[in-house]
């Protein structure tokens, strides 16, 4: 009898021990998990006991990611940063509800291979099938703009990332969120800088992928330049997938701008930039979309230096969050899980997992309309910058709160490519190399 | 535009016409001898291009030296295609060779994906520029032209003064007749074949050596090569080239009186006018 009473004491000391290490306990992570989270347990024995652990649930989070074809690079780093907020928030102990239940995440996806038809039968099979409780956009306005009227047919809602082009956000959905700043302030920035850099610059050559995002971030600059007074000498786009720039640019090279602006891609972008300086087309100032930030973009060597380009994010940057870890934290975190720099794409897949972990908090609820109403009353601080939504009915869940930074690739004292915050002036961690050539 | 325009628009053209050119002709060449439409070509071309990136970036080998390797294994792989896949269906329906090649096709793009992922990839290896008065060119495309053009001499030279190619052109034109001659056609085939795909392995090096590449980057200069096939005539090696080179100046001088996005919408109206009303091809063999 004493034997087993001995055997039975042990057991409990045992499961005692390993509920305590199953409590969310205070991490070192962003999740801000809530030990102090209201618990139904009952207490009905008078001996000290064990409060029993929290009810687990799962929620899944479905989305799509570019595993092959020409998205294929920012949409991998967007769903590594992505990753990386899951298995935080999981490692921390998941995110604690109303209810005295904890959430956990778990993710299904799949590989819409850069490819918008691909998109709406994927998300269509997340959201009946897999019964996804929350989506997040794949890589880029074309295939989100594509899936965000899957998220709103079946009544899910939907973080994007990666995804900047405005119209989507005009078309009356109540349920998807936008987390870049969107496509129409990319670029008007960077005229700015202009501006302020050579005043006397008036001609500007705009050439673009004829692609969703790209268009929209053209269109807002050109209807900005002409405003300013600026004279476009070029406006003209080029088809997604180009290799050959040779006739575009002997056709830049005779408007001869005083400045270029605009690209696709990463893909595009880089090889335009490599194309321009071995043609060595003369322009002062050159700024491209997506491909610059891009830390593989250093690999295009003297025909990366003086390249402008617009982020949505850059380690650099010192925002002080009131939610979530700090941009140190992130890039070690990041760093020591990928092995390698995060890029803005990286950040925007772990914002849309941190946007939709305060909307869970401020909700206490996994429900769709308490989540709904958490997102469009959010306003918060963090690491990448400030996150607000529009909750007009003409623009709903478009992003209001962030801004753009403008980087350059400039030689430090080794000689070695290297990112620097150009401008705003405010955030600058070097002035601008300018002229170009 | 200036002249200076116009002149940089032609010589560009020129240069990319001749690789297009260099790209076509292993598919006429292929046509030309056993009617069959190679639909792995693309992944041929892109197949080289990797082969050309791999040699350079593992081995350090200088890119237009590595493209001698990258010949004779396109060459090798030619035959081995041929012999697997081509061999059995050779003289049946044109569907069954397509069929065979496509499938060809889609395992290398399987494999490809599987191994390289879908990332662009670049040489990095500049000549650097040339600059002869308004016009600057790029070394690396003059080398590359010069390359092709080489390679097509070679070939010519091969059809017409060698006693293979001399097999090659019978088998060309009458099967049958070659083989009571004693020529033994199976072995001509796969040579004929793997020439093709060499050609193609060829071009994709040379593209490689200037332009950043995935391995679905070969569907495009596919696309390109029936055009100039078409254009040049079906089974006429010369015609290829002569075709490729009209593709790359349309492609240059479109440009610059319109938006570059009607150069694929030019180039196809041309693909399908061609058909019409020239089936033969301006250079076409008379059948």
């Amino acid at each position: 009898m004493k034997r087993t009473l001995f055997a039975l004491g042990t057991l409990l000391v045992l499961a005692g021990l390993l509920l305590s290490a199953c409590t969310p306990a205070a991490t070192p992570t962003p999740t801000a998990v809530v030990t102090e989270a209201p618990t139904e347990a009952p207490v009905a024995t008078e001996a000290p006991t064990q409060p029993p652990p929290p009810v687990e649930k799962t929620a899944v989070i479905g989305f799509t990611a570019s595993l092959t074809g020409k998205l294929n690079v920012e949409s991998t780093r967007q769903n590594d940063g992505l990753k990386l907020w899951m298995d935080q928030v999981n490692a921390a102990g998941g995110i604690p509800l109303a209810d005295g239940s904890v959430v956990k995440f778990e993710s299904k996806f799949y590989d819409d291979e850069s490819n918008k038809d691909r998109v709406q039968e994927l998300y269509t099979k997340l959201a009946t099938e897999d019964k996804a409780d929350f989506l997040i956009s794949p890589y880029s306005s074309g295939l989100a703009d594509a899936a965000a009227v899957i998220a709103e047919q079946y009544g899910k809602v939907m973080i994007t990332t990666g995804a900047a082009s405005d119209a989507t956000y005009k078309k009356g959905y109540a349920l998807v969120y936008q987390s870049y700043t969107p496509a129409s302030h990319y670029l008007t920035g960077a005229l700015d800088q202009l501006a302020s850099l050579d005043p006397n610059i008036k001609k500007i050559a705009i050439v673009y992928e004829n692609e969703k995002f790209s268009v929209s971030v053209v269109e807002a600059l050109k209807a900005y330049a002409e405003g300013k007074g600026y004279e476009i000498v070029l406006y003209e786009g080029y088809d997604t997938g180009t290799t050959d720039f040779g006739p575009l640019l002997n056709k830049i090279a005779e408007a001869q701008p005083e400045s270029i602006m605009g690209g696709g891609h990463f893909q595009d972008g880089s090889t335009f930039a490599k194309q321009l300086f071995d043609k060595q087309v003369a322009v002062k100032y050159l700024a491209l979309l997506v491909a610059p930030p891009e830390p593989s973009f250093a690999e295009l060597g003297d025909a990366a230096l003086g390249v402008i380009g617009p982020s949505q994010w850059e380690p650099l940057a010192a925002f002080t969050p009131d939610f979530g870890p700090t941009g140190v934290e992130l890039v070690d975190a990041y760093t020591a899980a990928f092995g390698e720099d995060p890029s803005y794409h990286s950040a925007g897949g772990y914002v849309a997992g941190l946007i939709l972990q305060k909307a869970i908090e401020t909700a206490g609820s996994l429900d769709t309309a308490a989540i709904k109403a958490a997102l469009d009353g959010m306003d918060m601080m963090t690491f990448y910058g400030r996150i607000k939504f529009d909750t007009s009915a003409e623009a709903h869940g478009l992003q209001i709160g962030h801004d753009m930074v403008y980087i350059q690739w400039q030689k430090d004292a080794a000689g070695a490519l290297v990112k620097q915050v150009v401008w705003p002036t405010a955030g600058a961690t070097a002035p601008a190399l300018f002229p170009l050539r | 535009m200036g002249n200076s325009g116009l002149i940089t628009s032609l010589v560009d053209g020129v240069l990319i016409g001749v690789i297009y050119g260099l790209a076509a002709m292993g598919m006429t060449l292929i046509w030309g001898v056993m009617s069959v439409i190679n639909l792995a070509h693309g992944s041929v071309i892109a197949l080289g291009m990797f082969g050309i990136y791999l040699l350079f970036t593992s081995l350090g080998l200088n890119p237009y030296l590595a493209l001698i390797l990258v010949a004779i294994l396109g060459l090798l792989l030619g035959v081995i295609i041929y012999s697997i896949a081509i061999h059995r269906v050779v003289n049946a329906s044109h569907l069954s060779t397509l069929l065979a090649t496509f499938s060809v096709n889609m395992i290398v793009i399987g494999l490809g994906t599987a191994i390289f992922s879908t990332s662009p990839r670049n040489v990095n290896y500049s000549l650097g520029n040339l600059t002869l008065g308004p016009v600057t060119l790029l070394n690396a495309r003059l080398v590359a032209a010069l390359a092709a053009v080489l390679v097509t001499s070679a070939l010519y030279l091969f059809l017409y003064r060698t006693r293979l190619g001399k097999y090659v052109r019978a088998v060309a034109n009458n099967r049958a007749a070659a083989e009571l001659m004693g020529i033994p056609s199976a072995q001509i085939l796969a040579l004929s074949f793997g020439l093709g795909t060499m050609l193609a392995a060829i071009a994709g090096g040379l593209i490689a050596t200037f332009f950043p590449f995935t391995i679905l980057s070969g569907g495009v200069y596919e696309l390109k090569s029936f055009v100039i096939v078409v254009l040049g005539g079906l089974g006429n090696p010369l015609g290829a080239l002569a075709g490729g080179l009209i593709l790359g100046m349309l492609e240059s001088i479109i440009p610059i009186f319109l938006p570059n996005t009607w150069v694929p919408v030019l180039e196809f109206l041309l693909f399908v006018l061609i058909l019409l009303v020239r089936p033969s091809g301006l250079f076409g063999v008379k059948k």
